[in-house]
């Protein structure tokens, strides 16, 4: 293998392969769309297949950068789907009681019920999660379960629609030029990138996923981040319940957010976090994220019929797991370990080829 | 952690009387969710009494009404015993349905040579999936999450709509009735309590089933043991991929049709039975009764929200939810005493 240093050190890089998926996902699209990357200017509005990317992956980014941070101390949020449609419903089902629908404070005070339900949620799990001791999968699975019977019961099993100019803004209006939830992803994001990297905070998030017992015998309050995790995975998936029911302008009990946690955790993992817990990256999450939502546009765009989008999203799953196993890259790319063991511990030693030091970083991390 | 690998399935374990003793019995769990779904039952007899709770038929419909997600649950609690999750269940119980539907309406082919093929596909899915798990060290989780995609994308991929089937001769197996003195219980209901009889068998009486027990408790010690650890992780996927089909087709009898969005999220229902009926989701503990148990009283709440008549189905929701959580507080609770 012919590397330079330079190659080897970007090939290294965290970020590398998923924004080669990304990258290579958005060419895909140029021979069968040639406009692909353009971008037009209409009624003062910016319009492309781009800025349609972003527009309709920023949900999937917000409740993927939250679980993020719950992966990272070493769990899972299964709820977040859940706590979409109760967040949609309650907001909703409150704007609709209002006489008037388009009154700002109303639309404000019923986003504010909607996001305190979603911590409330948030709470609940970190509680489970931290001060039980239950494992989070199982944890997050009691509101997966019982949450859209809630969100059914407050919505009384119909789609609620409403009809508010300003709770419209925030999941299908413009603001600049550029849809407006794309300004509330950048701000969540850039929030929580300042307050994982800038402050002591994302350090003791990936100390507490290491080894939680560790960290508190050092001296850090494991039990009280996990809970903060947790209500900061629930906030983002309020969010995001916010934004799905604003742009369809309705709650839907059942199918608002479905399966919106496998592809966040999808995002997580495709974005180089290990579910293991420890290191996390919020900037590899988003290009998951990006990547998930550009396969779903580049089903529609290559013209593949769209019923075969999941067995696509199946084979990107596996394939992606697969280039992240250590087992399997020492395997087929490996320093010809053969048999299982073997094969991994070869490839925790030191050699030339990038995928096995690729390897060695990620042994380090678990 | 002393406990775990201990005779699993001894039926006479010492039980000195003490109350801790009582509280560490692994089969508490399974006698609190049985203890459960008498008083569930009594109570639906009361209230009900006079609507025909009380008759056989209603008790023996828990069985013909649940048998798909019995045979389901069976094949999740040898995946959770063994410490793992499969969440591809809902998916491979649709795609049965599709793949049976669409073999016997559009091919033409009798049935008996598709239930072969559809039961094989399951299998060889569930062992493609534990190979991987195994093989390539990926949490389970993520790989049957890929397998739920890829199931759930294969129906719609050979048919977007419901087929409906049409064929005599999956009608009159569907509306065959074994009587049992004044009830009768449906052919899919006998298939899955055959199943949970050679579950039972399986996993208390065999060495796999020692295996699969030992690797739950605790992988690492079972690996130094010398015990074949890869083939019984791969063979509990193949198994769960198997009991999934199974229930696949019993729901396409139960169902008599195909749908790309039959069974969505039924993991969900099987794995809250598997935790009701007091398997512990960190492997190693339970049993396959309890599994039953849990069936049922999924089951019964179903049926008393039939009965009571004002309430609406997303109550069943609610109620499996806080029953879930209810079920692993007190396992919570148990494991923490066992460990002092």
């Amino acid at each position: 293998m012919t590397t330079t240093p330079r190659w080897r050190e970007l090939t290294r890089h965290h970020l590398f392969w998923p924004v080669v998926v990304l990258v290579v996902l958005l060419l895909v699209n140029v021979p069968f769309t040639p406009d692909f990357f353009s971008i037009k200017m209409t009624d003062g509005h910016l319009y492309g297949s781009l800025v349609s990317i972003v527009l309709f992956g920023s949900p999937l980014i917000l409740v993927a950068v939250g679980m993020t941070l719950v992966i990272a101390t070493g769990g899972i949020d299964l709820s977040v789907g859940a706590v979409v449609a109760i967040t949609g419903a309650l907001t909703c089902s409150y704007i609709s009681d209002q006489a008037d629908q388009e009154a700002l404070s109303g639309v404000l005070l019923a986003m504010g019920i909607g996001l305190v339900a979603a911590v409330v949620c948030g709470l609940w799990n970190g509680f489970l999660v931290a001060r039980m001791g239950i494992q989070p999968i199982i944890a997050t699975l009691i509101i997966m379960v019982a949450g859209r019977g809630v969100a059914q019961l407050i919505t009384d099993g119909q789609i609620i629609t409403v009809n508010s100019e300003p709770y419209k803004l925030i999941g299908g209006g413009y603001w600049l030029t550029l849809p407006f939830s794309i300004f509330v992803v950048a701000a969540v994001v850039a929030v929580t990138v300042v307050l994982t990297r800038r402050t002591a905070l994302g350090l003791l998030v990936e100390s507490v996923g290491g080894n939680a017992e560790a960290s508190r015998l050092v001296g850090i309050r494991s039990r009280r981040i996990k809970i903060m995790v947790y209500v900061f995975c629930a906030l983002c998936a309020g969010i995001a319940g916010l934004m799905i029911s604003s742009n369809t302008s309705a709650a839907d009990g059942n199918n608002a957010g479905l399966w919106i946690e496998l592809d966040a955790i999808l995002a997580v993992v495709i974005g180089g976090t290990s579910l293991l817990g420890g290191r996390f990256s919020i900037g590899g999450t988003v290009v998951g994220a990006l990547v998930i939502q550009t396969l779903t546009t580049t089903i529609y765009t290559i013209g593949v019929p769209t019923q075969t989008n999941l067995v696509f999203k199946a084979v990107v799953v596996i394939i992606v797991c697969l280039m992240q196993s250590p087992k399997f890259r020492a395997k087929v790319f490996g320093a010809g370990g053969f048999g299982g063991k073997r094969g991994a511990k070869q490839a925790a030693t030191p050699t030339d080829t990038v995928p096995t030091s690729e390897a060695v970083r990620k042994m380090e991390v678990s | 952690m002393t406990t775990t690998t201990q005779k699993p399935a001894a039926p006479d374990s010492r039980t000195p009387g003490t109350a801790a003793r009582v509280l560490g019995d692994r089969r508490l769990p399974v006698l609190v969710t049985a203890g459960l779904f008498l008083v569930m039952y009594v109570i639906g007899l009361s209230r009900y009494q006079n609507y025909g709770f009380a008759e056989t038929q209603v008790f023996l419909n828990l069985f013909i009404d649940n048998s798909y997600l019995l045979v389901a649950a069976v094949g999740a609690t040898f995946v959770i015993l063994s410490g793992g999750i499969d969440l591809s269940v809902g998916s491979v119980i649709g795609f049965t349905t599709m793949f049976t539907a669409w073999m016997v309406e559009r091919q033409g082919l009798p049935l008996v040579v598709v239930i072969p093929m559809a039961l094989a596909v399951g299998a060889f899915g569930g062992y493609l999936m534990g190979y991987v798990i195994q093989n390539f060290e990926i949490q389970p989780f993520i790989v049957t999450l890929a397998g739920l995609f890829l199931f759930r994308g294969l129906c719609l991929v050979i048919s977007k709509e419901s087929i409906s089937i049409g064929d005599s001769s999956v009608s009159s197996m569907a509306q065959t009735q074994v009587s049992l003195g004044g009830a009768f219980l449906s052919i899919g209901a006998i298939v899955a309590l055959v199943v949970l009889a050679v579950a039972l068998y399986v996993l208390h009486y065999t060495r796999f089933g020692r295996r699969v027990y030992a690797i739950g408790g605790n992988e690492q010690s079972a690996l130094l043991m010398g015990l074949p650890q890869g083939g019984t992780k791969i063979a509990v996927y193949t198994m769960s991929g198997f009991c999934s089909a199974l229930a696949g087709l019993l729901f396409t009898l139960y169902i008599q049709s195909g749908d790309p969005l039959h069974a969505t999220g039924l993991e969900l229902d099987a794995i809250a039975a598997v935790v009701i009926g007091g398997t512990l989701l960190t492997g190693g503990s339970g049993y396959v009764v309890g599994t039953l148990f849990g069936v049922l009283v999924l089951g019964l709440i179903k049926s008393l929200i039939q009965f009571e008549g004002t309430l609406s189905s997303w109550w069943t929701k609610i109620a499996t939810g806080v029953l879930l959580c209810a079920f692993i507080l007190i396992q919570r609770t148990m494991t923490s005493r066992r460990k002092t």
